[in-house]
């Protein structure tokens, strides 16, 4: 591929966007699928190479940085959203997306989630939902049922209701709110497409299964079903829905029309201008 | 009798093996001059938050630089958020002045309660003269016992005839009488501050002022300074904005912050001056992430800083370490305070130094410089922030509360030409190695936008291409490569500031080179030769040129503000000292003056 080619990002397809490093993940992770909706939607929406990066954290979804051909960053353990935001604020020409587990997201760096929501920063942010930490092998995350007894370190439960990602991401200001299911690659990839495309900070919960840790996640292919509502930008109407929803209705839940956060940047002045006002 | 203070222009010894490097302002320039003693007077004023002394102090510093004076100004306050006590500082004289010295000539007085809470900073002598109203009742044992001289300063009567006249501008007229202030520099500065508060503010204060100096007439005039003819171009600065210079001559264009004590108003005073340069400053959540989105910004191609304090580097330690082993040049900032845990949030010590070269986990290289002065902070920032460029490393500036909220009248620094140049990879990128193993250590970084680099920065250790790797070749081969750029770099002479020459030495560092400088050329006058070296780079560590600072140094003092004694523990692990070893240290926030270093030198011979 000649260096125009890829400076246009024509007709780049999917598999142009990954690498040739092998994933660690386990047969049937529901992340390998969400890979391929990122390549899909990437392709559609026609980008460069170079002017893409993926910033994470860490985990087994915080890896897909490696996996794809893009620029990317694979940082500390709940940071990617400060990290992605300093990025797309120095670099505004760039397409920014955060992915990482709700572990690395909503526990971790839960402050870092409900400021990024709130700064409404152009960003989009994957969650892989798997309601488990699967890095550390199998313990209770922010959204496992409080009566989950799977993990030795909670033996009992967590007896902690759940986060609700969504219902938070709304209250604290996310301009693009969406969940999806890791079974659905094409209906993740559609979302991608439309939180990248929609300004300011899309948030995507999809819901990817951890056959490890979470084996009975294989069953969520029964329960989820596509929401057979057009999305709203009535905050009150995508707070009831996601309030009243059982955690498994995909599609776009809230399309908010806040403007991103623009910095305020002028080349108004030189340096030594501003020395001056030192002098005696 | 005056109080003297001697010249801190000291003779340096330049070490001829050195690589020249580019001007940067330098003692060295000022080393040709010999030694002078010239005068100083030290002054204090309290009262509580409202009683205006700050605003007093800050005026007649201007109005003294305006009057051909150097000098500094530092603030002490209170723990509370308004109002309690406050202690206005200045130190003049008509050559440069770079520590607050050793005690207090003249101290107004506005109320007692406020001016005992600064008992413990504010030593007089009999020869000091202390000016209070009566009607504050009787004096406190610190001032009676001190014997200082008393003066009784009647407010009341002399804003008689003043409508809304303040005490302030009485005081500050009284001072510039008794140090022999040409009046007009005083209403000079006044006109220009109250510009915009109208003509009966103006007359209110005029009025004070003049009160002030007729009353000044009839006091004691051994405190008249002589001014001189100072340098062409001079600057009043703050430590803290001086690193926000630096920062930005070196090339900064992205800053992310969190405020904290006493770091905020570097990065206040980043906000819109940044702005207008085309940068970027950004208020975050907390220190996790003003770091990393530092982090974030430096990935995308712009030279990066953040500031903190003590808690906030804490906060930060984990991504200093993304910074080291990804690679992605930074520059945190942190003005120390007194620690542990919140500490002491508005007062200096010299106690972050652990944390700053240790504090890392994991072997993990990086560079860490101190400012030693209100105008190194402009040099040290400037040059940390080309060496975290250049290096692609993160740099962390020790700087302090004494140095970051004194204002100073310096020579206006000069532009040294460090300036952040980053190895970026660019042209034909086939088969691009992000982390390729290069004699150097230092690995050409894609830019993001730059087609072919593609490559993803890592904090788990990795392949040359930037893969994770847990193999023992890959981990050794990068720990060497990051170790090694540090290692081959070049610091030329910056490493440390060395003045003077001598059998004994005094070792230091930061803000306690002010007062050792001031030490070391009293100890000169006094016939005892002594040589200072200031670190200014603390990591990586400069055996071999420490070595050769030391030959034929036979005693050293090391002088440190440190409970611990930190910074004495980190020479005797990466230095050789010599047997006779003295260590003056203590905790902050009490300052160590010229004079105990020099009764510890005094002492020795
Ligand atoms: C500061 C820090 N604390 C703890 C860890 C250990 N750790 C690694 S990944 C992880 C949780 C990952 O869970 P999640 O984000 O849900 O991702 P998943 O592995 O399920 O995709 C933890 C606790 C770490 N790397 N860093
Ligand atoms: S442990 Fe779970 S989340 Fe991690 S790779 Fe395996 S299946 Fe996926």
């Amino acid at each position: 591929m000649t260096a125009m080619e890829q400076a246009v990002g024509a007709g780049l397809q999917p598999k142009d966007y990954k690498s040739d490093y092998k994933p660690i993940w386990c047969p049937g992770c529901g992340d390998y699928s969400v890979l391929t909706s990122i390549t899909k939607a990437l392709s559609v929406l026609g980008v460069a190479r170079e002017n893409a990066a993926v910033v994470s954290g860490i985990g087994c979804s915080s890896r897909i940085p490696a996996y794809t051909s893009l620029y990317g960053f694979h940082g500390v353990h709940g940071r990617a959203l400060a990290l992605a935001t300093g990025l797309k604020i120095a670099r505004p020409d760039l397409t920014v997306l955060v992915t990482g587990g709700d572990g690395d997201g909503f526990s971790i760096g839960g402050n870092h989630f409900l400021h990024a929501c709130r700064r409404n920063v152009d960003l989009t942010y994957i969650v892989m939902d798997n309601q488990v930490y699967g890095m550390t092998k199998g313990q209770a995350s922010p959204t496992t049922a409080s009566e989950w007894e799977g993990s030795k370190l909670t033996p009992h439960g967590t007896g902690v209701s759940p986060f609700q990602p969504l219902a938070v991401a709304l209250a604290a200001g996310a301009n693009f709110i969406a969940r999806g299911y890791a079974g659905d690659p094409n209906g993740v990839a559609r979302l991608i497409v439309e939180g990248v495309q929609h300004p300011g900070f899309s948030f995507i919960q999809v819901l990817s299964q951890c056959v490890t840790y979470r084996a009975e996640q294989r069953e969520w292919r029964s329960r989820v079903r596509p929401s057979a509502k057009e999305p709203t930008a009535n905050a009150a109407r995508a707070s009831r829905r996601i309030l009243d929803d059982d955690g498994f209705t995909t599609g776009i839940f809230y399309l908010g029309s806040r403007p991103p956060y623009q910095p305020v940047t002028a080349t108004d002045r030189t340096l030594a201008d501003i020395e001056q006002r030192f002098v005696i | 009798m005056l109080s003297t203070a001697e010249s801190t222009r000291a003779s340096g010894s330049s070490e001829a093996n050195e690589p020249s490097e580019p001007s940067r302002p330098s003692r060295a320039r000022k080393s040709a001059q010999d030694t002078r003693v010239a005068s100083s007077v030290s002054i204090a004023l309290t009262g509580s938050g409202g009683s205006g002394v700050m605003t007093a102090g800050q005026m007649l510093l201007d109005a003294a630089a305006r009057g051909g004076f150097q000098g500094m100004m530092t603030r002490s306050l209170g723990p509370q958020i308004r109002g309690g006590e406050a202690e206005a500082f200045l130190r003049l004289s008509a050559s440069e002045v770079t520590c607050p010295g050793d005690g207090v000539d003249i101290l107004i007085a506005f109320d007692w309660t406020s001016t005992e809470r600064f008992a413990g900073e504010i030593s007089l002598k009999p020869s000091s003269l202390v000016l209070a109203d009566p009607e504050l009742g009787p004096a406190p044992a610190m001032i009676t016992g001190s014997g200082a001289r008393r003066i009784d300063l009647p407010l009341k009567a002399l804003l008689a005839g003043i409508p809304d006249g303040r005490p302030n501008m009485v005081g500050l007229g009284i001072l510039a009488g008794l140090i022999g202030l040409p009046e007009d520099s005083v209403l000079a500065v006044l006109n220009r501050m109250l510009k915009r508060k109208g003509a009966e503010a103006l007359a209110a204060s005029t009025a004070g002022i003049q009160a002030g100096y007729a009353a000044a007439a009839d006091m004691p005039a051994d405190f008249r300074l002589t001014a001189a003819k100072q340098a062409a171009s001079r600057w009043n600065i703050s430590g803290n904005e001086a690193i926000g210079v630096g920062a930005l001559r070196g090339g900064v264009r992205f800053v992310a912050a969190y405020p904290i004590t006493p770091a905020t108003e570097i990065l206040e005073w980043l906000a819109p001056n940044l702005e207008h340069l085309g940068g970027e400053l950004v208020q975050a959540e907390d220190e996790l992430a003003s770091i990393n989105m530092a982090v974030g910004g430096s990935f995308g191609g712009l030279a990066t800083l953040t500031a903190t304090s003590g808690p906030g580097l804490a906060l930060m330690i984990e991504t200093l370490g993304l910074s080291v082993a990804s690679e992605t040049p930074l520059v945190v900032v942190n003005v120390q305070r007194g620690g542990p845990s919140t500490g002491i949030p508005t007062k200096s010590e010299q106690s972050d130094l652990n944390i700053a070269v240790y504090g890392l986990h994991g072997d993990a290289p990086h560079i860490v410089t101190a400012t030693n002065s209100v105008a190194d902070c402009v040099f040290t920032a400037q040059w940390s922030v080309y060496l975290a460029e250049a290096l692609q490393s993160p740099a962390i500036v020790l700087t302090d509360q004494l140095l970051g909220q004194t204002r100073a009248i310096i020579e206006a620094p000069e532009g040294a030409s460090f300036v952040a140049r980053r190895e970026v990879a660019e042209g034909d990128l086939e088969n691009y190695l992000r982390y390729a193993v290069t004699e150097s250590g230092v690995s050409p970084m894609a830019i993001p936008g730059t087609p072919g680099g593609e490559y993803v920065a890592d904090g788990l250790e990795h392949t040359p291409r930037g893969r994770p790797s847990s193999q023992a070749e890959d981990h050794l081969t990068q720990l060497d490569k990051r170790n090694r750029k540090l290692e081959l770099f070049d610091y030329g002479k910056h490493w440390a500031d060395i003045e003077g020459d001598g059998e004994i030495a005094v070792v230091t560092w930061g803000s306690c080179t002010g007062p050792a400088r001031e030490a070391r050329v009293r100890a000169e006058a006094a016939g005892l030769k002594v040589k200072l070296i200031s670190l200014r780079l603390l990591a990586p560590m400069q055996t071999a040129r420490f070595e050769k600072a030391l030959k034929g140094v036979k005693k050293v003092l090391v002088v440190e503000q440190s409970h611990s004694q930190q910074f004495y523990h980190y020479l005797r692990a990466h230095y050789d000292l010599p047997k006779d070893v003295k260590v003056l240290s203590r905790p902050g926030p009490l300052p160590i003056r010229p004079a105990h270093i020099y009764e510890r030198l005094a002492d020795w011979s």
